[in-house]
């Protein structure tokens, strides 16, 4: 009996997960159907959901109208970029607050997560200024730089947790074995945090991929990423929901697939240390 | 003859090299629209003209409006020309913001820009942007439902009108609204159209002392009516309708009427897009018998922000863009329904041209706004569907919103115009307009 009532819940929680993730992948899968639409059927009403004659113009359009590679390379260069770069920054920053804190660290903590809360447009003048002083107006070293510090209270906080479940004695061990510092983090701690590392990694990649405010006001024509690609698309005056669908999609696209394979090691890094 | 061909490769070589060497990468900021579209497909025809490559930045309206204002505020020169409208122009002209356009070639023939168009894209008599297309707002009509309703359309009708034939033309159960109009939060969306429908009750924005005007009869008339009408004939959740909506509802068959931009006739009437395309008439905007109608004036144009190191070349393209010989190629490869409309007075006098449906409607409802004149009593304000000033997006916003709420039932049209009496002179005291 019991075990019936497991089976029971089993199929009940699958049956309940499967209707959240795909309520929660609706849009995304609106967004591709819309995709393969005429522009009149993409306003029809009611909605057409599968029934309509797919055409592949509005993809045809799009690629004829921008310069799709230009904006793909872009975005791999600032979101891989600010990325690497943060990380580079975070594991030192984030190794001293783990096993070597002071009584300040969890103020410090704070006040990096308190950066988060301000809104960014705050900042825009006074930041739009500095990138016309340093010639980092439209540049993709310039927008490199502003993700990483944006993320950055994340990437330490992020891998400042996941350092905290390693073992200081396994580092202990390490020093006592003549281990330098640089041999301490690299050889011994980083490995051992691999899972941590990749999943902020990846989360990162992903925030930095989708940040649409910084990389719409800080690029023009060179720099621009994908999140101007897709903005070109939208219209308040005038119906291209299939063309920005269409956009939107190869947009997407590129970090859909990449979370899709390593959707893994994301959940994983995630809920390292979750349960104890 | 050896020495001729010499000297002519010689020639023909530093002509290349000179065309080279002053040749110039210009970087344009556009709103993403059918005729900006269209123009850019066009961009190798003017650098085979002059040599210089052109980049793009196309944005949604609204993006570019706050991308160009904060690059052209902090003399970034990020762009070398900017797509602005008659908003922004002659705030941005009287700052020195802009490069004035006032030494344009004979050829361009500047004298043939529509005087409405001049007039809102000037600042003390001097051009600053030049239209690249210009627009009003009218009346789209279903020709075969007003004749199901036993009604006749004039040229220029009266609101009381409009509302009889929207009550005629409703019929719920075939899911037909005698009437879509914007009601959408926003400066630009329901905050244009109710701005502009308000002059022609009477309204106006500020009296000559920059006071609010929220508290006159004018505009409770004006929002009681609006309010009464769509409740009665609109479709539902009219308060969060904009452009995109109520073409969408039009095209669909789903409207009656339709009150807005006129760029929207050809889009109504393409067959490819809209099932009542054959079926579409159009008239002016409503008036009230007081002497103005409720049409506004728009323009997108292209100006250059001083400071760019590239003036020549950016002067190249405007005079382009926005020239005879631009609209002729237009015409010529999609036909003349395709040309960037309310610019030039020129083109409303081609005869091709006039045998497109909605160009004369388009140009009569652009010869009936006055940005100088646009209310019944006197106003201190430039402008038909806004007042060009720094502060107006700010409060139109706001106070818009106000209104939103008001059609969307969550409070009394009276509450909202006392909101928007006390977010108005509160934002003017702060300017320091009183």
């Amino acid at each position: 009996m019991a075990r019936a009532v497991t089976q029971q819940r089993k199929i009940i929680n699958t049956a309940a997960a499967w209707g959240i993730g795909l309520l929660i992948f609706f849009p995304i899968l609106w967004t591709i159907l819309t995709s393969f639409k005429t522009e009149a059927q993409a306003i029809a009403d009611p909605p057409i959901f599968l029934g309509f004659d797919w055409t592949l113009e509005n993809y045809s359009v799009v690629m004829e109208r921008s310069n799709y590679a230009r904006f793909l390379w872009n975005s791999i260069i600032i979101a891989g970029g600010s990325t690497v770069l943060g990380i580079i920054i975070a594991v030192p920053a984030a190794w001293s607050m783990a096993f070597v804190p002071s009584k300040r660290t969890k103020d410090i903590l704070m006040w990096m997560l308190s950066t988060k809360m301000l809104p960014a447009v705050g900042v825009l003048y006074p930041i739009y200024l500095l990138f016309i002083q340093l010639g980092l107006l439209d540049t993709k070293l310039g927008l490199v730089i502003v993700l990483m510090l944006i993320n950055l209270p994340i990437i330490v906080w992020m891998l400042y947790t996941y350092f905290k479940e390693i073992p200081g004695e396994i580092l202990e061990a390490a020093r006592m074995d003549g281990a330098t510092l640089k041999d301490e983090v690299l050889y011994v701690l980083t490995p051992m945090a691999i899972p941590g590392i990749a999943s902020t990694l990846l989360l990162n990649v992903i925030l930095a991929w989708n940040e649409a405010f910084w990389t719409l006001n800080l690029t023009a024509a060179k720099a621009a990423p994908l999140t101007a690609f897709i903005a070109s698309y939208s219209s308040p005056e005038g119906l291209f929901y299939a063309k920005l669908s269409a956009a939107s999609t190869m947009a997407i696209a590129p970090i859909l697939i990449l979370g899709w394979f390593s959707q893994k090691q994301l959940v994983s890094g995630l809920t390292f240390g979750a349960v104890k | 003859m050896y020495f001729r061909n010499a000297l002519g490769a010689a020639t023909a070589m530093s002509l290349i090299t000179a065309g080279a060497l002053s040749a110039e990468t210009i970087t344009i900021a556009t709103v993403n629209n059918g005729d900006m579209i269209r123009m850019q497909g066009y961009t190798d025809d003017f650098t085979a003209k002059t040599g210089h490559e052109v980049e793009w930045v196309t944005l949604e309206e609204n993006v570019l409006r706050q991308r160009v204002t904060t690059d052209i505020t902090t003399k970034g020169g990020a762009f070398d020309i900017m797509t602005i409208g008659m908003y922004e122009t002659p705030i941005w002209g009287a700052n020195g913001w802009l490069v004035p356009l006032d030494n344009l070639s004979a050829e361009y023939d500047a004298g043939d820009i529509l005087p409405a168009m001049a007039g809102g894209l000037s600042h003390e008599g001097t051009l600053y942007a030049a239209p690249f297309y210009g627009e009003s707002s009218m009346i789209m009509y279903r020709s075969d439902l007003m004749a199901k309703a036993g009604m006749e359309m004039p040229d220029a009708p009266t609101w009381q009108f409009i509302r009889e034939a929207a009550a005629a033309m409703t019929d719920r159960d075939a899911e037909i609204n005698g009437i879509c109009l914007r009601g959408k939060a926003g400066w630009g969306e329901g905050g244009a159209f109710i701005t502009a429908m308000s002059n022609s009750f009477g309204a106006r924005w500020f009296d000559m002392d920059w006071n609010a005007q929220f508290d006159t009869e004018a505009w409770a008339n004006t929002l009681n009516f609006y309010k009464g009408m769509m409740d009665e004939s609109g479709p539902a959740g009219y308060a969060t309708n904009g452009f995109n909506e109520n073409l969408s509802l039009f095209q669909q068959g789903k409207c009656g009427m339709w009150i807005d931009a006129t760029v929207a006739a050809s889009f109504v009437t393409n067959p490819n897009d809209s099932t009542v395309a054959d079926s579409v008439g159009f008239a002016l905007a409503p008036d009230t018998g007081l002497g103005k109608r409720s049409n506004w004036l728009w323009a997108w144009a292209l100006a250059i922000p001083a400071g760019t190191q590239k003036q020549d070349a950016a002067v190249q393209f405007i005079e382009w863009a926005t020239s005879k010989s631009y609209i002729e190629l237009v015409a010529a490869n999609e036909g003349w329904a395709n040309v960037p409309p309310g610019a030039r007075t020129s083109l409303y006098e081609n005869e091709n041209y006039q045998a497109v449906p909605f160009a004369k409607m388009t140009l009569d409802s652009i010869l009936s706004a006055d940005p100088n004149d646009s209310t019944v009593e006197p106003s201190p304000y430039v402008g038909v569907q806004f007042a060009a000033i720094p502060e107006f997006a700010g409060i139109a916003t706001e106070v818009s919103q106000e209104f939103s709420a008001a059609y969307a039932g969550q409070q009394t049209v009276e509450e909202a115009l006392a909101k928007a009496q006390a977010i108005t002179n509160e934002a003017m005291e702060a300017a320091g307009y009183r």
